[in-house]
Protein backbone atom coordinates (compact mmCIF):
# COMPACT_ATOMS: atom_id res chain seq x y z
CA UNK A 1 0.00 0.00 0.00
CA UNK A 2 3.05 2.39 -0.36
CA UNK A 3 3.19 5.02 -2.65
CA UNK A 4 6.17 5.30 -4.80
CA UNK A 5 6.77 9.11 -4.37
CA UNK A 6 7.46 10.81 -0.51
CA UNK A 7 4.39 11.85 0.81
CA UNK A 8 4.45 14.91 3.20
CA UNK A 9 2.10 14.27 5.73
CA UNK A 10 1.75 17.95 6.79
CA UNK A 11 0.71 18.94 3.39
CA UNK A 12 -2.35 16.62 3.17
CA UNK A 13 -5.86 17.59 4.52
CA UNK A 14 -7.40 15.89 7.45
CA UNK A 15 -9.24 13.43 4.96
CA UNK A 16 -6.15 12.28 2.96
CA UNK A 17 -3.84 12.37 6.17
CA UNK A 18 -6.42 9.81 8.06
CA UNK A 19 -6.62 7.50 4.97
CA UNK A 20 -2.75 7.71 4.78
CA UNK A 21 -2.54 6.87 8.65
CA UNK A 22 -4.46 3.66 7.57
CA UNK A 23 -2.16 3.02 4.70
CA UNK A 24 0.66 3.35 7.25
CA UNK A 25 -1.15 1.13 10.08
CA UNK A 26 -1.40 -1.32 7.81
CA UNK A 27 2.60 -1.15 6.75
CA UNK A 28 3.57 -0.97 10.24
CA UNK A 29 5.02 2.35 10.02
CA UNK A 30 5.29 4.00 13.92
CA UNK A 31 7.09 6.56 12.89
CA UNK A 32 4.76 7.81 10.64
CA UNK A 33 1.58 7.29 12.60
CA UNK A 34 3.26 9.08 15.56
CA UNK A 35 3.94 12.24 13.14
CA UNK A 36 0.03 12.01 12.08
CA UNK A 37 -1.33 11.80 15.72
CA UNK A 38 0.73 15.18 16.44
CA UNK A 39 -0.42 16.46 13.21
CA UNK A 40 -4.04 16.00 14.25
CA UNK A 41 -3.76 17.47 17.81
CA UNK A 42 -1.42 20.13 16.28
CA UNK A 43 -4.91 20.85 14.09
CA UNK A 44 -7.30 20.75 16.98
CA UNK A 45 -8.45 17.12 16.85
CA UNK A 46 -9.66 15.86 20.17
CA UNK A 47 -7.63 12.96 21.20
CA UNK A 48 -10.62 10.37 21.04
CA UNK A 49 -11.06 11.30 17.23
CA UNK A 50 -7.62 10.49 16.63
CA UNK A 51 -8.12 7.19 18.53
CA UNK A 52 -11.18 6.12 16.87
CA UNK A 53 -10.86 7.47 13.48
CA UNK A 54 -7.61 7.36 12.39
CA UNK A 55 -6.23 4.29 14.77
CA UNK A 56 -9.20 2.16 15.57
CA UNK A 57 -10.03 2.43 12.18
CA UNK A 58 -6.77 1.40 10.61
CA UNK A 59 -6.58 -1.40 12.46
CA UNK A 60 -9.83 -2.62 11.89
CA UNK A 61 -8.83 -2.96 8.34
CA UNK A 62 -6.08 -5.12 9.62
CA UNK A 63 -8.49 -7.33 11.96
CA UNK A 64 -10.11 -7.69 8.47
CA UNK A 65 -7.41 -8.72 6.46
CA UNK A 66 -5.79 -10.91 9.11
CA UNK A 67 -9.14 -12.45 9.62
CA UNK A 68 -9.38 -13.09 5.46
CA UNK A 69 -5.87 -14.68 5.23
CA UNK A 70 -4.87 -11.47 3.62
CA UNK A 71 -2.21 -10.16 6.60
CA UNK A 72 -0.70 -12.58 9.24
CA UNK A 73 0.86 -12.47 12.46
CA UNK A 74 3.89 -10.44 11.94
CA UNK A 75 2.19 -8.00 9.77
CA UNK A 76 -0.31 -7.46 12.34
CA UNK A 77 1.95 -7.17 15.10
CA UNK A 78 3.64 -4.69 13.41
CA UNK A 79 0.57 -2.62 12.58
CA UNK A 80 0.21 -3.31 16.52
CA UNK A 81 3.33 -1.76 17.21
CA UNK A 82 2.70 1.34 15.07
CA UNK A 83 -0.72 1.84 16.87
CA UNK A 84 0.58 1.50 20.12
CA UNK A 85 3.20 4.43 19.37
CA UNK A 86 0.20 6.60 18.56
CA UNK A 87 -1.50 5.35 21.67
CA UNK A 88 1.13 6.62 23.79
CA UNK A 89 0.82 9.81 22.81
CA UNK A 90 -2.70 9.90 22.92
CA UNK A 91 -3.10 8.22 26.46
CA UNK A 92 -2.33 10.60 28.98
CA UNK A 93 -4.04 13.16 26.63
CA UNK A 94 -7.37 10.63 26.71
CA UNK A 95 -6.93 10.79 30.51
CA UNK A 96 -6.93 15.18 30.50
CA UNK A 97 -9.54 15.59 27.87
CA UNK A 98 -12.24 12.41 29.45
CA UNK A 99 -13.14 10.34 27.05
CA UNK A 100 -16.39 8.36 26.78
CA UNK A 101 -16.15 4.96 28.89
CA UNK A 102 -17.72 2.23 27.48
CA UNK A 103 -16.79 -0.06 30.55
CA UNK A 104 -14.19 -1.81 32.31
CA UNK A 105 -12.20 -5.40 31.66
CA UNK A 106 -9.79 -7.53 33.47
CA UNK A 107 -7.83 -9.56 31.14
CA UNK A 108 -4.88 -12.14 31.78
CA UNK A 109 -3.57 -15.22 30.32
CA UNK A 110 -3.68 -18.45 32.56
CA UNK A 111 -1.47 -20.22 34.24
CA UNK A 112 1.42 -21.95 32.75
CA UNK A 113 0.97 -19.99 30.13
CA UNK A 114 3.46 -16.77 29.23
CA UNK A 115 2.26 -15.81 25.72
CA UNK A 116 0.91 -12.13 25.57
CA UNK A 117 0.46 -11.59 22.06
CA UNK A 118 -3.11 -12.04 21.40
CA UNK A 119 -4.03 -10.66 25.08
CA UNK A 120 -1.93 -7.25 24.37
CA UNK A 121 -3.57 -6.55 21.16
CA UNK A 122 -7.13 -6.81 22.88
CA UNK A 123 -6.07 -4.37 25.30
CA UNK A 124 -5.26 -1.94 22.69
CA UNK A 125 -8.25 -2.43 20.77
CA UNK A 126 -10.28 -2.24 24.10
CA UNK A 127 -8.50 0.74 24.96
CA UNK A 128 -9.13 1.87 21.90
CA UNK A 129 -12.77 1.24 22.07
CA UNK A 130 -13.31 3.30 25.26
CA UNK A 131 -12.80 0.37 27.30
CA UNK A 132 -10.58 0.82 30.75
CA UNK A 133 -8.43 -2.16 31.00
CA UNK A 134 -6.69 -4.02 34.18
CA UNK A 135 -3.97 -6.03 32.46
CA UNK A 136 -2.97 -8.55 34.47
CA UNK A 137 -0.41 -10.43 32.66
CA UNK A 138 0.78 -13.54 31.74
CA UNK A 139 0.60 -17.26 33.95
CA UNK A 140 -2.11 -16.11 35.92
CA UNK A 141 -3.63 -18.93 38.69
CA UNK A 142 -7.02 -18.05 39.61
CA UNK A 143 -6.09 -15.71 42.74
CA UNK A 144 -4.86 -13.35 40.55
CA UNK A 145 -8.20 -13.32 38.42
CA UNK A 146 -10.33 -13.27 41.81
CA UNK A 147 -8.24 -10.56 43.60
CA UNK A 148 -8.30 -8.50 40.64
CA UNK A 149 -11.87 -9.05 40.24
CA UNK A 150 -12.63 -8.02 43.81
CA UNK A 151 -10.94 -4.58 43.44
CA UNK A 152 -11.54 -3.66 40.03
CA UNK A 153 -15.03 -4.39 40.04
CA UNK A 154 -14.71 -4.80 35.73
CA UNK A 155 -17.60 -5.51 34.02
CA UNK A 156 -15.97 -7.76 31.67
CA UNK A 157 -13.43 -10.90 32.69
CA UNK A 158 -11.06 -11.69 29.45
CA UNK A 159 -8.91 -14.83 29.41
CA UNK A 160 -6.53 -15.49 26.57
CA UNK A 161 -4.74 -18.65 25.90
CA UNK A 162 -2.00 -20.09 23.25
CA UNK A 163 -1.52 -23.57 24.41
CA UNK A 164 -3.96 -26.52 24.07
CA UNK A 165 -2.04 -27.87 27.76
CA UNK A 166 -2.64 -24.59 29.12
CA UNK A 167 -6.74 -23.43 27.67
CA UNK A 168 -8.24 -25.97 30.28
CA UNK A 169 -7.10 -23.28 33.20
CA UNK A 170 -10.08 -20.99 32.18
CA UNK A 171 -12.79 -23.77 33.32
CA UNK A 172 -11.15 -24.07 36.68
CA UNK A 173 -11.63 -20.00 36.57
CA UNK A 174 -14.89 -20.38 35.44
CA UNK A 175 -15.56 -23.03 37.99
CA UNK A 176 -14.18 -21.12 40.78
CA UNK A 177 -16.50 -18.11 40.35
CA UNK A 178 -19.31 -20.50 40.06
CA UNK A 179 -18.78 -21.70 43.44
CA UNK A 180 -18.08 -18.52 44.77
CA UNK A 181 -21.37 -17.64 43.78
CA UNK A 182 -19.57 -14.78 41.82
CA UNK A 183 -20.28 -15.71 37.64
CA UNK A 184 -23.55 -14.09 37.00
CA UNK A 185 -21.41 -10.41 38.08
CA UNK A 186 -18.91 -11.02 34.96
CA UNK A 187 -19.20 -10.94 31.28
CA UNK A 188 -16.66 -13.98 30.83
CA UNK A 189 -14.83 -13.62 26.99
CA UNK A 190 -12.35 -16.10 26.71
CA UNK A 191 -9.71 -16.18 23.34
CA UNK A 192 -6.42 -17.54 21.81
CA UNK A 193 -5.15 -19.53 18.99
CA UNK A 194 -6.44 -23.24 19.59
CA UNK A 195 -9.89 -22.19 21.22
CA UNK A 196 -13.02 -22.39 19.55
CA UNK A 197 -16.96 -21.56 20.00
CA UNK A 198 -17.51 -24.73 21.14
CA UNK A 199 -14.69 -24.90 23.39
CA UNK A 200 -15.81 -21.51 25.01
CA UNK A 201 -19.97 -22.76 25.88
CA UNK A 202 -18.35 -26.03 27.02
CA UNK A 203 -15.88 -24.23 29.50
CA UNK A 204 -19.37 -21.87 31.06
CA UNK A 205 -17.48 -18.78 29.31
CA UNK A 206 -20.25 -16.32 27.98
CA UNK A 207 -18.17 -15.68 24.51
CA UNK A 208 -15.18 -16.82 22.91
CA UNK A 209 -14.09 -14.15 20.45
CA UNK A 210 -11.72 -15.75 17.05
CA UNK A 211 -9.39 -11.79 17.08
CA UNK A 212 -9.31 -8.71 18.66
CA UNK A 213 -11.67 -6.98 16.46
CA UNK A 214 -14.49 -9.46 17.94
CA UNK A 215 -13.68 -9.46 21.04
CA UNK A 216 -14.30 -5.44 20.95
CA UNK A 217 -17.58 -5.71 18.98
CA UNK A 218 -18.58 -8.45 21.76
CA UNK A 219 -17.32 -6.90 24.45
CA UNK A 220 -19.48 -3.77 23.45
CA UNK A 221 -22.50 -6.25 22.35
CA UNK A 222 -22.76 -7.72 25.84
CA UNK A 223 -21.87 -4.39 28.09
CA UNK A 224 -24.93 -2.54 26.13
CA UNK A 225 -27.02 -5.83 27.22
CA UNK A 226 -25.88 -5.62 30.63
CA UNK A 227 -26.91 -2.14 31.23
CA UNK A 228 -30.02 -2.68 28.84
CA UNK A 229 -30.76 -5.20 31.60
CA UNK A 230 -29.61 -3.14 34.51
CA UNK A 231 -31.94 0.17 33.23
CA UNK A 232 -35.17 -2.01 32.64
CA UNK B 1 15.52 -57.13 3.59
CA UNK B 2 15.23 -53.71 1.84
CA UNK B 3 16.33 -50.61 3.93
CA UNK B 4 14.49 -47.34 3.74
CA UNK B 5 16.59 -44.85 2.43
CA UNK B 6 16.53 -41.53 5.11
CA UNK B 7 14.51 -38.89 3.52
CA UNK B 8 15.76 -34.88 3.27
CA UNK B 9 14.64 -32.66 5.92
CA UNK B 10 13.30 -30.08 3.15
CA UNK B 11 10.72 -32.57 1.63
CA UNK B 12 10.12 -33.99 5.11
CA UNK B 13 8.91 -31.13 5.77
CA UNK B 14 6.21 -29.99 2.76
CA UNK B 15 5.54 -33.13 1.54
CA UNK B 16 6.12 -36.18 4.31
CA UNK B 17 7.53 -39.46 3.06
CA UNK B 18 5.97 -43.02 1.82
CA UNK B 19 7.99 -46.19 1.96
CA UNK B 20 8.05 -48.52 -0.69
CA UNK B 21 8.55 -51.41 1.62
CA UNK B 22 5.68 -54.12 2.84
CA UNK B 23 4.55 -54.97 5.91
CA UNK B 24 1.44 -55.80 7.96
CA UNK B 25 1.84 -52.79 9.93
CA UNK B 26 1.42 -48.86 9.19
CA UNK B 27 3.14 -46.49 11.29
CA UNK B 28 1.67 -42.86 10.10
CA UNK B 29 3.85 -40.45 11.11
CA UNK B 30 4.93 -36.73 11.94
CA UNK B 31 7.16 -36.05 9.46
CA UNK B 32 9.75 -34.68 12.11
CA UNK B 33 9.69 -38.20 13.72
CA UNK B 34 11.33 -39.78 10.74
CA UNK B 35 14.67 -40.49 11.30
CA UNK B 36 13.91 -41.61 14.73
CA UNK B 37 11.43 -44.13 13.43
CA UNK B 38 13.76 -45.42 10.64
CA UNK B 39 16.61 -45.41 12.92
CA UNK B 40 14.23 -47.54 15.78
CA UNK B 41 13.19 -49.78 13.30
CA UNK B 42 16.37 -50.40 11.36
CA UNK B 43 18.08 -51.01 14.97
CA UNK B 44 15.51 -53.27 16.44
CA UNK B 45 14.65 -54.80 12.82
CA UNK B 46 11.07 -54.16 13.02
CA UNK B 47 10.45 -55.06 9.20
CA UNK B 48 6.94 -55.76 9.68
CA UNK B 49 6.42 -52.05 10.22
CA UNK B 50 6.27 -49.52 7.10
CA UNK B 51 6.56 -45.86 7.76
CA UNK B 52 4.14 -43.08 5.87
CA UNK B 53 4.82 -39.41 7.04
CA UNK B 54 2.65 -36.89 6.67
CA UNK B 55 4.81 -33.02 6.30
CA UNK B 56 5.81 -31.96 8.97
CA UNK B 57 5.34 -28.08 8.74
CA UNK B 58 1.76 -29.58 10.07
CA UNK B 59 3.76 -28.83 13.33
CA UNK B 60 2.87 -25.28 13.37
CA UNK B 61 -0.39 -26.04 11.67
CA UNK B 62 -2.17 -28.87 13.85
CA UNK B 63 -5.17 -28.05 12.27
CA UNK B 64 -4.63 -29.90 9.20
CA UNK B 65 -3.49 -33.05 11.57
CA UNK B 66 -6.70 -34.62 11.88
CA UNK B 67 -7.91 -33.96 8.27
CA UNK B 68 -4.60 -35.62 6.98
CA UNK B 69 -4.53 -38.88 9.33
CA UNK B 70 -8.47 -39.16 8.32
CA UNK B 71 -7.55 -39.31 4.48
CA UNK B 72 -4.62 -41.31 5.33
CA UNK B 73 -6.18 -43.94 7.12
CA UNK B 74 -8.90 -44.19 4.52
CA UNK B 75 -6.37 -44.73 1.72
CA UNK B 76 -4.21 -47.42 3.88
CA UNK B 77 -6.57 -49.00 6.01
CA UNK B 78 -7.28 -52.03 3.38
CA UNK B 79 -3.87 -52.32 3.06
CA UNK B 80 -2.51 -53.25 6.64
CA UNK B 81 -3.71 -55.63 9.31
CA UNK B 82 -3.02 -52.78 11.99
CA UNK B 83 -2.32 -48.78 11.84
CA UNK B 84 -0.65 -46.87 14.30
CA UNK B 85 -0.64 -42.86 14.24
CA UNK B 86 2.85 -41.72 15.73
CA UNK B 87 1.42 -38.12 17.27
CA UNK B 88 1.15 -37.17 20.41
CA UNK B 89 -2.15 -34.50 21.12
CA UNK B 90 0.16 -32.40 19.27
CA UNK B 91 -1.83 -28.84 19.98
CA UNK B 92 -5.27 -30.78 18.54
CA UNK B 93 -6.45 -30.05 21.59
CA UNK B 94 -7.94 -33.91 22.27
CA UNK B 95 -9.47 -33.71 19.01
CA UNK B 96 -7.05 -36.00 17.14
CA UNK B 97 -7.79 -38.50 19.96
CA UNK B 98 -11.62 -38.25 19.38
CA UNK B 99 -10.33 -39.13 15.86
CA UNK B 100 -8.59 -41.90 16.62
CA UNK B 101 -10.56 -43.40 18.77
CA UNK B 102 -13.47 -42.89 16.50
CA UNK B 103 -11.46 -44.78 13.89
CA UNK B 104 -10.28 -47.31 16.26
CA UNK B 105 -6.54 -46.64 16.03
CA UNK B 106 -4.10 -46.21 18.99
CA UNK B 107 -2.01 -42.83 19.01
CA UNK B 108 1.07 -42.20 21.31
CA UNK B 109 -0.08 -40.80 24.62
CA UNK B 110 1.10 -36.90 25.85
CA UNK B 111 1.06 -33.49 24.82
CA UNK B 112 3.64 -33.13 21.90
CA UNK B 113 6.89 -34.76 21.18
CA UNK B 114 8.81 -32.04 23.65
CA UNK B 115 7.22 -34.56 26.24
CA UNK B 116 7.23 -37.94 24.62
CA UNK B 117 11.12 -37.60 23.95
CA UNK B 118 11.59 -37.06 27.43
CA UNK B 119 9.50 -39.04 28.91
CA UNK B 120 6.03 -38.46 29.53
CA UNK B 121 5.75 -38.53 33.25
CA UNK B 122 9.78 -36.91 33.37
CA UNK B 123 8.63 -33.87 31.86
CA UNK B 124 5.20 -33.53 33.34
CA UNK B 125 7.31 -33.85 37.35
CA UNK B 126 9.02 -30.07 35.67
CA UNK B 127 5.67 -28.58 36.57
CA UNK B 128 6.01 -24.80 36.48
CA UNK B 129 9.82 -24.30 36.58
CA UNK B 130 9.55 -24.75 32.61
CA UNK B 131 6.99 -22.30 31.77
CA UNK B 132 9.03 -20.03 30.31
CA UNK B 133 11.24 -22.81 28.34
CA UNK B 134 11.51 -22.95 24.43
CA UNK B 135 12.11 -26.25 23.23
CA UNK B 136 13.78 -27.89 20.29
CA UNK B 137 13.99 -31.86 19.01
CA UNK B 138 17.00 -32.50 16.53
CA UNK B 139 14.72 -32.20 13.86
CA UNK B 140 13.72 -28.54 14.44
CA UNK B 141 17.23 -27.40 15.27
CA UNK B 142 18.19 -28.69 12.13
CA UNK B 143 15.01 -26.93 11.14
CA UNK B 144 14.90 -24.01 13.20
CA UNK B 145 14.06 -21.39 9.99
CA UNK B 146 11.57 -23.28 8.51
CA UNK B 147 9.65 -23.62 11.63
CA UNK B 148 10.37 -20.60 13.82
CA UNK B 149 12.23 -17.45 12.47
CA UNK B 150 10.87 -17.48 9.13
CA UNK B 151 6.94 -18.63 9.89
CA UNK B 152 6.89 -15.62 12.49
CA UNK B 153 8.79 -13.06 10.08
CA UNK B 154 11.85 -13.08 11.75
CA UNK B 155 13.95 -13.20 8.89
CA UNK B 156 12.27 -10.02 7.65
CA UNK B 157 11.35 -7.98 11.15
CA UNK B 158 13.87 -8.87 13.56
CA UNK B 159 12.44 -6.31 15.72
CA UNK B 160 9.50 -8.38 16.43
CA UNK B 161 11.98 -10.95 18.20
CA UNK B 162 11.19 -9.48 21.76
CA UNK B 163 7.26 -9.62 21.29
CA UNK B 164 7.19 -13.49 20.39
CA UNK B 165 9.88 -14.67 22.98
CA UNK B 166 9.92 -11.75 25.53
CA UNK B 167 8.64 -13.93 28.40
CA UNK B 168 10.84 -17.15 27.43
CA UNK B 169 13.91 -17.37 29.84
CA UNK B 170 15.50 -20.61 28.34
CA UNK B 171 15.74 -22.79 25.12
CA UNK B 172 16.09 -26.59 25.96
CA UNK B 173 17.36 -28.44 23.54
CA UNK B 174 16.31 -31.84 23.65
CA UNK B 175 18.75 -34.09 21.89
CA UNK B 176 17.85 -37.68 20.70
CA UNK B 177 21.33 -38.37 19.53
CA UNK B 178 24.17 -37.15 20.42
CA UNK B 179 25.89 -35.06 18.12
CA UNK B 180 27.89 -32.31 18.56
CA UNK B 181 26.70 -30.36 15.09
CA UNK B 182 23.30 -30.41 16.48
CA UNK B 183 24.43 -29.16 20.11
CA UNK B 184 26.04 -26.14 17.80
CA UNK B 185 23.65 -25.40 15.93
CA UNK B 186 20.99 -25.38 19.19
CA UNK B 187 23.04 -23.64 20.67
CA UNK B 188 23.43 -20.82 18.24
CA UNK B 189 19.26 -20.82 17.56
CA UNK B 190 19.58 -19.90 21.95
CA UNK B 191 21.63 -17.06 21.21
CA UNK B 192 19.62 -15.65 17.98
CA UNK B 193 16.49 -15.83 20.55
CA UNK B 194 18.46 -14.27 23.09
CA UNK B 195 17.69 -16.68 25.71
CA UNK B 196 19.83 -19.43 27.81
CA UNK B 197 21.05 -22.41 26.70
CA UNK B 198 20.31 -25.88 27.95
CA UNK B 199 20.72 -29.70 26.47
CA UNK B 200 19.29 -32.51 27.90
CA UNK B 201 19.95 -35.92 26.05
CA UNK B 202 16.67 -37.44 26.18
CA UNK B 203 17.19 -40.34 23.43
CA UNK B 204 13.58 -41.61 21.81
CA UNK B 205 12.20 -41.29 25.36
CA UNK B 206 8.68 -43.06 24.81
CA UNK B 207 8.71 -42.90 21.56
CA UNK B 208 10.72 -46.00 21.55
CA UNK B 209 8.83 -47.82 24.44
CA UNK B 210 5.62 -47.20 22.55
CA UNK B 211 6.67 -48.23 18.93
CA UNK B 212 8.40 -51.69 21.01
CA UNK B 213 5.15 -52.23 22.53
CA UNK B 214 3.24 -51.86 19.39
CA UNK B 215 5.98 -53.48 17.14
CA UNK B 216 5.68 -56.99 19.78
CA UNK B 217 1.81 -57.04 19.33
CA UNK B 218 0.41 -60.50 18.52
CA UNK B 219 -1.13 -59.93 14.66
CA UNK B 220 -4.91 -59.97 14.61
CA UNK B 221 -7.21 -62.83 13.31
Amino acid sequence: MSEEEDIVLSELNDDELVEQMFDDLYDGLKEEIEEGVNILLERGWTPYDILTKALVGGMTIVGHDFRDGILFVPEVLLAANAMKGGMFILKPLLAETGAPRVGKMVIGTVKGDIHDIGKNLVSMMMEGAGFEVVDIGINNPVENYLETLEAEKPDILGMSALLTTTMPYMKVVIDTLIEQGLREEYIVLVGGAPLNEEFGKAIGADAYCRDAAVAVETAKDFVSRKHNQLAG
Amino acid sequence: MQQDKLPDDASLTTKGYVSDEQGRILLLACGALAREILDLKQRNGWDHMVLTCLPAIFHIQPDKIIPAVREAVAKHRDDYDQIFVVYADCGTGGLLQQACEELGIEMVKGPHCYSFFEGNQAFDAHGDEETTAFYLTDFLARQFDAFVWKPLGLDRHPELLSMYFGNYTKLVYQAQIDDPDLTARARECAERMGLDFERRLTGYGDLETTLRDWATRKPKD
